[in-house]
């Protein structure tokens, strides 16, 4: 495949291509992946996540600037939701990021969620891979805006920072179980408005309350100002000072390994309903179940139970 | 296949006007397209290389401070001289009658000014992908 040479050469059209052969799902995207996978492991992934509006793509901006400084390679994710009602979606995350635009060392893609749930889209893993392979050093993933339970970035990301800004005190409590627990790294943005101090202590409150973590794991609190630039170089220093430590202490192939482990469960999993779809023809026959079912002719488990058992039957499963 | 049509829309220039250019992106996300906006402010390289990294089927040109003679064909010649002249470039704001000959000389295929209806915007872009956004 061409595409996978010119890509490894860090061509920016065939970078630009692939990830859309990639999410728009098209018939190459399974050959271009495993094409791929070979140039891929090297790069550092960093999710950033965090409410709408907390700062987080003029975070990004920042970091962008302190790893071109240092002469590294970075590519960002950005992702924002799609409307539910038309499929269409503004994708406004890197009208922060535009002085970066024409810099030849820093690539941004923008992505709509596409109606995938958990705060990234379905093709943001295989984008990881293209922006690996094609020897970028570090790959940022900025989540939509997310609420609680959009933690899936976990699933990517070898460091993730939450980004929090002041005045959601009480929705720190209420995050305690979600999306709190993931975070490596708590940022406090906006600390150039009233409240962060008391915001700082209360994360700090929590995570005292909280499990206890082994050294590597103990995430870091640091208050920020992405808009008037303080506090972002230490958190710059922060990010892989922690990245280090979870690679010396094995973290980080662990985590990898988890994540190899979740990724081959989704292949399994989608081509498991691909099969089901074709074998059943769900398309034609769910309206009738469905009928069934709401008028209690046919129970759910025990329904769904004799369809499995004619597919073993018929060596179909 | 799920093919999703990309357009950038941006404003290049010094041009402060940008009621326009939100209004527009706002509405072709309601028409089912995904819209990335740069905002204020670009320079034709960095609206061309967005467009490029972001591998989108049109760039939206918008500007109402008259110098849309000069910024918009250096946006099409860009995107020629880096082997992308397959992305469509298309435009609006305050641009005087006389001027719509030459800008469709020079490549910005179709031109919408001030009270031209986003069904016709849409139009236009069926017309050259063949296909609607859904
Ligand atoms: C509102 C306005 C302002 C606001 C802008 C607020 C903002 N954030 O946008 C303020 C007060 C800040 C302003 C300032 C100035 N303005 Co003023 N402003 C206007 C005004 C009255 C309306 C513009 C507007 O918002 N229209 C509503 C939007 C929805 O319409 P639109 O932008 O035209 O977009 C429509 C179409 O053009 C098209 N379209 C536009 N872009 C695109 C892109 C694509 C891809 C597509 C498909 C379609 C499309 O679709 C839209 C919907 O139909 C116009 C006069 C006029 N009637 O146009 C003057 C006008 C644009 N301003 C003008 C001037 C001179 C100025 C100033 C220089 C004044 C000064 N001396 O300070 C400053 C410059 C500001 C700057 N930084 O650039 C002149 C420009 C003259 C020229 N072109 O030669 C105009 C034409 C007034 C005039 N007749 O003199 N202005
Ligand atoms: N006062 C203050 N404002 C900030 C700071 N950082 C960002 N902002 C502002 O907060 C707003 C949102 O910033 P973004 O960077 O777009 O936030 P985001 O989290 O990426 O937003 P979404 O992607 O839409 O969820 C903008 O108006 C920024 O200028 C900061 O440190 N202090
Ligand atoms: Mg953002």
């Amino acid at each position: 495949m061409e595409l996978i040479k010119r890509i490894t050469r860090g061509n920016t059209r065939a970078i630009a291509r692939g990830i859309s052969v990639i999410e728009n799902n098209s018939d190459t995207k399974e050959e271009l992946i495993d094409g791929l996978y070979p140039f891929t492991g090297k790069a550092q992934i960093i999710g950033i996540t965090g409410s709408p509006g907390a700062g987080k793509s003029t975070i990004v901006d920042r970091i962008i600037q302190f790893e071109r400084n240092n002469n590294k390679k970075i590519a960002v994710i950005a992702v924002d939701p799609s409307s539910p009602f038309s499929g269409g979606a503004i994708l406004g995350d890197r009208l922060r990021m535009q002085t970066h635009a024409t810099d030849p060392g820093v690539f941004i893609r923008s992505m709509a969620s596409r109606g995938y749930l958990g705060g990234i889209s379905a093709a943001t893993s295989g984008a990881i891979k293209v922006f690996d392979a094609a020897g970028f050093d570090t790959i940022i993933i900025e989540t939509i805006g997310v609420g609680q339970t959009e933690v899936e970035v976990i699933e990517l990301a070898d460091l993730i920072i939450l980004t929090l800004v002041p005045g959601m005190g009480d929705e720190i409590q209420a995050m305690k179980a979600g999306i709190m627990e993931i975070a490596d790294l708590f940022l406090v943005n906006k600390s150039d408005i009233d409240g962060a101090d008391r915001l700082k202590s209360e994360i700090e409150y929590m995570l005292m309350l909280g499990p206890e973590n082994d050294k590597a794991h103990t995430p870091q609190i640091k208050l920020v100002s992405a808009k008037n630039n303080s506090g972002t170089e230490e958190l710059y220093n922060t990010m892989f000072k922690q990245l280090t430590l979870f690679k010396e202490s094995g973290l980080l192939d662990k985590r990898r390994k988890e994540r190899i482990k979740m990724e081959i469960e989704h292949i399994f999993i989608d081509k498991l309903k691909d099969i089901l779809n074709t074998r059943l023809n769900l398309k034609e026959n769910m309206g009738i179940w469905i009928e069934k079912v709401y008028n209690r002719e046919i129970r759910p488990y025990n329904f769904v139970n004799k369809k499995m058992e004619n597919l073993k039957k018929e060596n179909l499963l | 296949m799920n093919k999703k049509i990309r357009i950038v829309i941006a404003k290049p220039g010094l041009d402060g006007h940008d009621r326009g250019a939100k209004y527009i992106a706002r509405a072709l996300k309601d028409a089912g397209y995904e819209v990335i906006y740069t905002g204020i402010r670009q320079t034709p390289e960095s609206i061309v290389a967005t467009a490029i990294q972001e591998d989108v089927d049109f760039v939206g040109l918008s500007l109402l401070s008259g110098a849309h003679n000069e910024l918009f064909p250096r946006v099409v010649d860009l995107l020629n001289s880096q082997n992308a002249g397959d992305i469509v470039v298309f435009g609006g704001g305050v641009i005087p009658e006389e001027d719509l000959a030459f800008l469709k000389e020079r490549g910005i295929e179709a031109i919408f000014r001030p009270g031209a209806p986003i069904s016709e915007v849409i139009s236009f872009i069926e017309s050259k992908t063949g296909s609607t956004a859904a």
